[in-house]
């Protein structure tokens, strides 16, 4: 086990190089940074698009919410309306809350069986590496926004001022940035220290947690330590928003390493298990209200079925009915 | 804890699981359906064989029918193809399978038994498993393959303890139904499935009972009730226009202790006048369909509407049994309706109107039962229970496939005085499973079940120690039968009973004797003001 996980490494590291590599490539290649940027959006949004036509082809033949409380039935017993919808509206809000604070990792406790008693205790680490990684991503990215867009919207600004509480000259220390490093640094912590993760995880768990430590760990080096040009990150971030994109000159080595490996994350992003942020709204166990008893749910692909008939029944059950005196 | 009992240890996995293999050591697997069965059934690939056979005898494009398969399932199943795509392998759902707690083996982790199909699809279905292969977490289909599916699809009770946890809802158990049914594909199935399915389709029950062994078990039962209470009650079989067609799990005809609410549902019964039926066509209630393939489970669940129709009813009332209930809840009108020729049930004593089964036209007995009392429409006697001191088992299919929670608890807490519940952990949405669910509650499989079963016995024990707690009520017949012996093994002491056997304990009939037993026959000891009787 131990030499799949560094062998993960290695193999994780070979975007890293070829980013930094890339980065200190001749000023001529300048030419190929709009292009591939493009084309690695044109990747993830086709990409996945293309994903969610694949799943959202399969149909959904039964109606199979998994129930986490109890069902709407008698007037006077209060039903979990989360966590055992019985309407869209509370099925959509149960998959919405489930989005936004992941709450069935909530409910997450480590289990343990002994010799004479299974000992359990509830366990939040995921639950808030997750959230916390999850949260601060976001945030960030809203953050990127200042780059992207000309004037500044007001809602990035309020953003990037409540993200840096403890203001502190030119380079305010954004929290979202020390929470993103701290919580992937705890994912992939978990995942080598937890023996059980360990043994399940595939090398691919490991390159997805790497290209986003890579790109985190380049866009806060050239933030804190480096600096960068960033009149001229944004001339080229606003040019590229507005499809006319000019070279993006005197942004630094940093910026591009930063940029090919950004890059290389979202268009990798449709081939691998990351498509979850689009796949999990289509969740058949969140997403669907209980109330099969009330509604019938169609499956498109209903078909009859060879069953053993009454008739057929009948035919070698006669006498036996008969002397049981059962009508026929 | 003595040390002639099972070990149960965990350990750190090490190594590589793909290069590990099962064995297939006695105590650990069910043994294979009969030719018989599977003909039957109109089954493939009828043959004598046995899984600890080295050769198992595929047939020969037994590949291509898996990939077939699994082509045609994944173009099928919304749910079978997300998650094949989602899981992040985050280990949320990896402690919360009884079967790994049970047995430390690690490929009874629910991500590691779903990986076991997944690595199959990523290899053959998808771009990054073609191109890799092994790096992309694929694996090459081989016979190897094929055998530590039918393992471990047969080491989950399809119980979706593990689909609570999931941060994306992946239900193993929809994983272990498609696994099960592509081992059909190629005839590789279980008597202890297909021998009650093959029974259930032909007699009418997964027991086999023909109708005039129903009529005589039914008869004996009044006679006994009467016995007990002094009252004789009617039980009509196949009668046309009945108000309600009454559909219970086989066993409770006459298996103990499923026997004791069987007692209890006739009585009550006869206590409100109830205008019902029972029909010795559709004289089961339970689907080991569900277990074995989509396809299985509608051809056995038809009959009922089959049946109402037939006996121009207006309605459906389920005794209790789990799985059956998971098939209504969730297939049986999606499958086998619409109930067009039904009507909306309506209590014919309270008068309420059951809206939330408006479209199925099918009750649970729990959900007619606690309305009749909160209603005030039975007399119960709590003091009848007080030689039990009662916890309740949330049986996985009613609690995590339905949500039936508190209608149970609020029958038991009327008609016991001394109620008490397992650790949180272990009960509702968390509840463990009896371990031996889905059609694995076979005695040559008994070491697993005794594994599986072990958090759910621990949880019991915990309550008999505490609160020196004596029955364990449930409201399945797979838990009725199994959940004996799992506990006499692990925490001795401990009976299981109905909910409606402690219902019809308690429930006091008109014209009745002084009752002097249970419904089981043990004395009661109701108190000092009927010292007469103690
Ligand atoms: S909890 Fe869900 S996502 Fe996490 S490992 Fe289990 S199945 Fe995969
Ligand atoms: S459904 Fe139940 S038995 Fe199957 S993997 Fe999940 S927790 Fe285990």
């Amino acid at each position: 086990m131990r030499y799949r996980a560094g062998f993960a490494l290695l193999i994780a590291l070979a975007p890293a190089c070829s980013g930094v590599a890339l980065a200190f490539l001749p000023k001529s290649f300048l030419v190929l940074a709009p292009a591939v940027a493009y084309a690695a959006c044109a990747i993830f949004l086709l990409g996945l698009l293309a994903r969610l036509w694949r799943w959202t082809s399969s149909p959904v033949p039964f109606r199979i919410p998994t129930t986490c409380g109890q069902q709407r039935s008698l007037a006077w017993i209060p039903p979990a309306r989360l966590d055992n919808p019985s309407t869209g509206l509370t099925a959509g809000a149960r998959m919405l809350l489930e989005v936004l604070t992941f709450r069935s990792l909530l409910r997450n406790s480590r289990s343990r069986a002994g010799s004479d008693a299974v000992t359990s205790h509830d366990s939040l680490g995921l639950w808030l590496g997750a959230i916390v990684f999850h949260w601060s991503l976001l945030i960030i990215l809203l953050r990127h926004l200042r780059l992207f867009v000309q004037p500044v919207p007001a809602f990035v600004l309020t953003l990037q001022k409540l993200d840096a509480p403890f203001h502190t000259g030119a380079h305010p220390l954004y929290l979202s940035d020390v929470a993103l490093l701290l919580a992937l640094a705890y994912l992939l912590l978990r995942r080598l220290a937890n023996p059980l993760v360990r043994y399940v995880s595939l090398l691919t768990d490991y390159l997805a947690l790497w290209l986003l430590l890579e790109v985190a760990l380049t866009g806060v080096l050239m933030r804190y330590l480096i600096g960068v040009d960033v009149t001229s990150i944004k001339q080229f971030a606003v040019s590229l928003a507005a499809f006319s994109p000019v070279l993006p000159r005197n942004c630094g080595p940093w910026f591009f390493a930063h940029l090919f490996l950004a890059c290389s994350l979202a268009a990798y992003i449709p081939f691998s298990k990351i498509a979850h942020m689009a796949g999990v709204w289509l969740s058949p166990t969140r997403n669907l209200a209980n109330n099969n008893r009330a509604v019938r749910h169609i499956n498109p692909w209903n078909a009859p079925v060879k069953t053993h008939t009454y008739a057929e029944w009948l035919e070698e059950n006669k006498d036996k009915l008969k002397s049981a005196g059962i009508p026929e | 804890m003595s040390s002639d009992l099972i070990q149960i240890e965990q350990h750190s996995p090490k190594g590589d699981w793909a290069s590990t293999k099962p064995e297939f050591r006695k105590g650990t697997w069910c043994y294979s359906a009969t030719p018989q069965n599977l003909s039957s059934l109109d089954l493939p690939n009828p043959r004598p064989w046995q899984p600890s056979d080295p050769d198992w005898k595929l047939p020969e494009n037994w590949k291509q029918i898996l990939l077939d398969g699994i082509k045609e399932r994944l173009e099928k199943y919304r749910s079978f193809r997300l998650f094949m795509d989602l899981c992040v392998r985050c280990g949320a759902c990896a402690d919360k399978c009884h079967f790994y707690l049970g047995s430390g083996d690690p490929k009874n982790m629910p991500v590691l038994r779903a990986e076991l199909l997944r690595s199959i699809y990523r290899r053959y279905f998808t771009v990054s498993g073609r191109l890799f292969g092994r790096l992309a977490g694929g694996r090459e289909l081989t016979e190897d393959v094929v055998k530590e599916w039918f393992y471990y699809f047969y080491q989950c009770t399809e119980c979706r303890r593990c689909s609570v946890y999931c941060p994306y809802g992946i239900d193993t158990a929809e994983i272990t139904m498609i696994g099960r049914e592509l081992l059909n594909l190629i005839g590789c199935n279980t008597n202890w499935v297909l021998d009650p399915a093959s029974k259930c389709y032909r007699i009418g029950n997964h027991l086999g009972i023909p109708p005039h062994s129903l009529k005589d078990n039914l008869d004996f039962a009044v006679d006994e009730l009467e016995e007990i209470t002094g009252v004789r009650v009617e039980v009509p079989i196949g009668k046309k226009g009945a108000e309600v067609l009454f559909v219970a799990p086989s066993a409770d005809y006459f298996v103990t202790p499923h026997y004791y609410t069987l007692l209890g549902y006739l009585a009550l019964f006869h206590e409100i006048g109830l205008d019902y039926t029972f029909s010795a066509y559709a004289s089961e209630g339970g689907n080991f369909g569900l277990f074995s393939s989509h396809e299985l489970m509608k051809r056995l669940n038809a009959k009922i509407y089959d049946e109402a129709k037939r006996l121009k009813v207006k309605w459906v009332l389920g005794g209790e049994c789990g799985h059956m209930w998971r098939v209504i809840n969730q297939y049986m009108d999606t499958m086998n309706g619409p109930a067009d020729f039904l009507e909306t049930p309506v209590s014919p004593v309270t008068g309420t109107r059951f809206d939330h089964v408006r479209s199925t036209k099918m009750l649970h007995i729990a959900e007619f039962s606690a309305d009749l009392i909160h209603q005030g429409k039975i007399r119960l006697d709590p003091r009848r229970n007080d030689h039990w001191r009662v916890t309740y088992h949330d049986s996985c299919n009613p609690a995590r496939a339905m949500g039936l929670l508190d209608e149970p608890r609020y029958i038991l807490r009327s008609s016991c005085n001394h109620f008490f519940e397992m650790p949180e952990s272990t009960i509702r949405e968390h509840t463990f499973c009896c371990g031996s669910g889905s059609g694995l509650g076979t005695d040559e499989n008994m070491e697993m079940r005794l594994r599986g079963g072990y958090p759910r016995a621990m949880a019991v024990k915990h309550v008999k120690e505490r609160h020196d707690v004596n029955a364990l009520a449930c409201i399945c017949a797979i838990d009725k039968a199994v959940l004996p012996p799992l506990l006499e093994y692990w925490a001795p002491g401990v009976e299981v009973a109905g909910v409606h056997e402690l219902l019809g304990n308690a429930l006091v009939l008109k014209g009745e004797k002084q009752r002097t037993t249970d419904l089981r026959g043990q004395p009661i000891q109701t108190a000092e003001e009927e010292p007469a009787h103690a």
